[in-house]
């Protein structure tokens, strides 16, 4: 992403200089904040929940548990969900910074983008077609959905002039998510079987599922955080322009392609593990930038380390305002980042194409 | 954040002009509204609506003679035939053609308003806002689903009226409310989606109806409130539809030759929003049906200007089209309208995204 001042200077940090923001000493203090702020919400996940549980007995449950002890079973049955929603708050998150350094633009996120739509077609298309049901062969069919939707919408965005803007990308995001929908739709209204697994899996959610999935989808994401954290130079040469990007030595369709497969990957595994959580991946990035500054290298880790944090937060609430049931973690973010997408596409420029 | 945004320098660099016709062309286009073209296609339309209302009436698991169709509709008794068609199919076929004509309306106005082929109620989340009070009012507060069509109606209207404010900057630009819609319909899928895990399997599937649209239910009972306010808003949007033609050329131009734009916007926003509100209360949110009508009938028909009568028609047929494919086309199941329109839309959706953006418009 190009940043610029008032006056409209370029200011994207070029390779060896000293990025604008704040000194590095301010932000590793930040990321372990950040990290100090993750294990708080982690720890608050554990301990609230239906079930009033004391801390000390929620800390009991946790070193010294005693099986058949009711208290303890259910904070212990919050571990999983914990678990399962900092990593896919943190694949999220990074998913939509990738994406938004990706494609250069501001609105990008897996829910808005389509990505998560193409998960959950390829997701049902297993359930109704071929019958898949266990996690670890529906984790294949959520990526090759997300990927075929993502290539999808880049490419449709990307016809005529000037490439993919950001109002066109997020409009066949929209499309596509629409036409998947109806299909989506129309596979369930024939098979209420699938409809009734699929209901509960369509919202989002960390609850009820096992560390099973967590064993299954972590490899995946783990790698896709590798390469997202790998990403940070290759997406400040692209926030200068492709021109000046290959100018500074980079292989911009090789950079640009393995960013994506990073996409694929946290996207697809997040979906395949909780379902379409839309609007982390959109929010997360922008509070990150608002701290770091423009640096990508710093950008891509606290957007994981936020979106993680927002995740199992938006947990928590969900559990705390529908006591005693509880709202999916996927409504909860939508009621949190569907507003902020609202505030930016407010803003000026965006709007007025 | 610095001040410009970070991304207004790429996106102003291919912003292309606005495109609003020249006046000169609009003009021309009120005048020749009345064509041959245009009559002849308008007539044609009429005719393909009897027809597949005719076909509706007579075709189905039990078929009856198009004679004895006339001879119902004309008040005879037959055995069997009285029943299926009468209390059965000629609801359902009437609800067929006031839905359709109700969305193919709302949709051309919304996309004549915005001057965006995309800012029909369907996509910019009216529809939606019809749903999620319509599953929330049957899921949650376990209402009778025949009650819910004032909930779907009031739905339509609190979201439309969310949604304007939340676009307004000063005035509504079009890709500006399309996005805003986007959002506003984002938090009301999930709240559709957070009432669907509530309640058993069958209440949701009841439910379904209100996210894809379906004439399963259509009665004679429910018929009423349909019919009578299309038949009340039908005028009014004959009224309104020179302040439309004049809101083409632009507020200051429109303005010039008497039309007060801000005043006439809200009107046509409101006839729309309540055309794009009666269909969904009486039918769910068919998809697409009001996003696709006004393009077509603007093919069908070049150069008419707003098209609107070809619209309404074009939605009428689209909707008994795909009601008579659903019905049977798939063996014993029988696939809900909106499915149909769903999943033929949807590609002519992108295709026009595609389109627009290769001539530069989008």
């Amino acid at each position: 992403m190009t940043q610029t001042t008032t006056s409209g200077q370029p200011v994207a940090t070029p390779r060896g200089t000293r990025p604008a923001g704040p000194r590095r000493a301010t932000l590793v203090a930040g990321l372990l904040l950040g990290l100090a702020a993750g294990l708080l919400v982690a720890l608050v996940s554990v301990g609230v929940g239906a079930r009033q549980v004391p801390l000390d007995q929620a800390w009991a449950a946790l070193t010294a548990y005693v099986p058949g002890d009711i208290a303890h079973e259910a904070v212990r049955s919050r571990v999983p969900r914990t678990v399962l929603g900092l990593l896919v708050g943190a694949s999220l998150g990074l998913a939509g910074a990738l994406m938004q350094g990706l494609t250069r633009n501001p609105i990008a996120d897996p829910g808005i983008l389509g990505v998560n739509a193409g998960a959950s077609m390829f997701v049902v298309l297993g359930i109704v077609v071929l019958g898949v049901t266990s996690p670890a062969a529906q984790v294949w069919f959520a990526f090759a959905g997300a990927a075929v939707a993502a290539v999808a919408v880049y490419w449709v965005a990307s016809l005529g002039r000037g490439g993919p803007t950001p109002v066109k990308l997020a409009l066949a995001g929209a499309c596509i998510t629409a036409a998947l929908t109806s299909v989506i739709t129309a596979l369930l209204i024939m098979n209420t079987r699938a409809w009734d697994t699929f209901r509960f899996w369509q919202v989002g959610s960390v609850a009820g599922r096992s560390l099973d999935i967590v064993g299954t989808v972590l490899p995946y994401l783990v790698l896709g955080m590798l390469v997202a954290l790998a990403s940070g130079r290759v997406l400040n040469a692209l926030s200068l322009g492709d021109d000046l990007a290959r100018g500074l030595g980079q292989n911009v369709g090789r950079a640009r392609g393995l960013a994506a497969v990073g996409v694929v990957l946290l996207c697809g595994g997040a979906t395949a593990a909780a379902g379409p959580v839309a609007f982390v991946g959109l929010t997360v990035p922008h509070v990150a930038r608002a701290i770091t500054g423009p640096d990508y290298r710093w950008i891509l880790p606290y957007s994981g380390l936020l979106g993680a944090v927002l995740v199992v937060l938006a947990d928590v609430l969900g559990r705390i305002v529908a006591h005693p049931g509880q709202l999916q973690v996927g409504i909860v973010t939508a009621f949190i980042g569907a507003p902020v997408f609202i505030a930016l596409v407010r803003r000026r420029k965006l709007a007025e194409l | 954040m610095p001040a410009a945004e970070p991304w207004a320098q790429a996106a102003g660099a291919d912003r292309a002009p606005r495109p609003s016709p020249s006046p000169v062309a609009v003009v021309r286009a009120a005048r020749r509204e009345r064509t041959t073209r245009y009559r002849v296609v308008t007539t044609a339309l009429v005719a393909v609506t009897v027809g597949l209302v005719v076909l509706t009436l007579c075709v189905g698991a039990f078929m009856v003679s198009f004679v004895d169709v006339l001879r119902v509709v004309g008040g005879a008794d037959i055995d069997g035939a009285t029943f299926v068609v009468w209390d059965l199919r000629l609801p359902r076929t009437v609800t067929a053609v006031c839905v359709g004509v109700a969305f193919g309306l709302s949709g051309a106005i919304f996309q004549t308003l915005v001057r965006n082929p995309l800012a029909s109620p369907d996509i910019i989340g009216i529809t939606a806002g019809a749903s999620a009070a319509a599953v929330v009012a049957i899921m949650l507060f376990g209402l009778n689903p025949d009650l819910a069509a004032p909930f779907a109606f009031g739905g339509a209207l609190v979201a439309a009226a969310i949604i304007y404010l939340l676009a307004w900057r000063g005035s509504v630009s079009g890709y500006r409310l399309v996005l805003v819609g986007i959002g506003v319909a984002a938090i009301l899928n999930a709240v559709v989606s957070y009432a669907l895990t509530r309640g058993d399997v069958i209440d949701a599937n009841e439910a379904l109806v209100w996210i894809t649209g379906s004439l399963n239910a259509s009665s004679w009972g429910r018929l009423p409130g349909l019919v009578w306010p299309l038949l009340a808003l039908l005028p009014v949007v004959a009224l309104l539809a020179r302040p439309l033609r004049g809101l083409q050329l632009g507020d200051d131009l429109a303005a010039g030759i008497g039309v007060r734009p801000e005043r006439s916007k809200l009107a046509l926003i409101v006839v729309a929003v309540a055309l794009a509100a009666i269909a969904t209360a009486a039918a769910g949110p068919v998809a697409f049906v009001a996003f696709v009508s006004a393009p077509i009938a603007r093919r069908l028909a070049p150069g008419s200007g707003l098209a609107l009568v070809p619209s309404g028609l074009v939605g009428a047929c689209v909707v008994l089209a795909a009601d008579f494919a659903g019905a049977q086309l798939f063996g014993d199941t029988r696939l809900p309208v909106g499915i149909i329109t769903g999943v033929i839309g949807a590609p002519f959706l992108l295709w026009l995204l595609a389109q627009s953006n290769r001539t530069g418009k989008g």
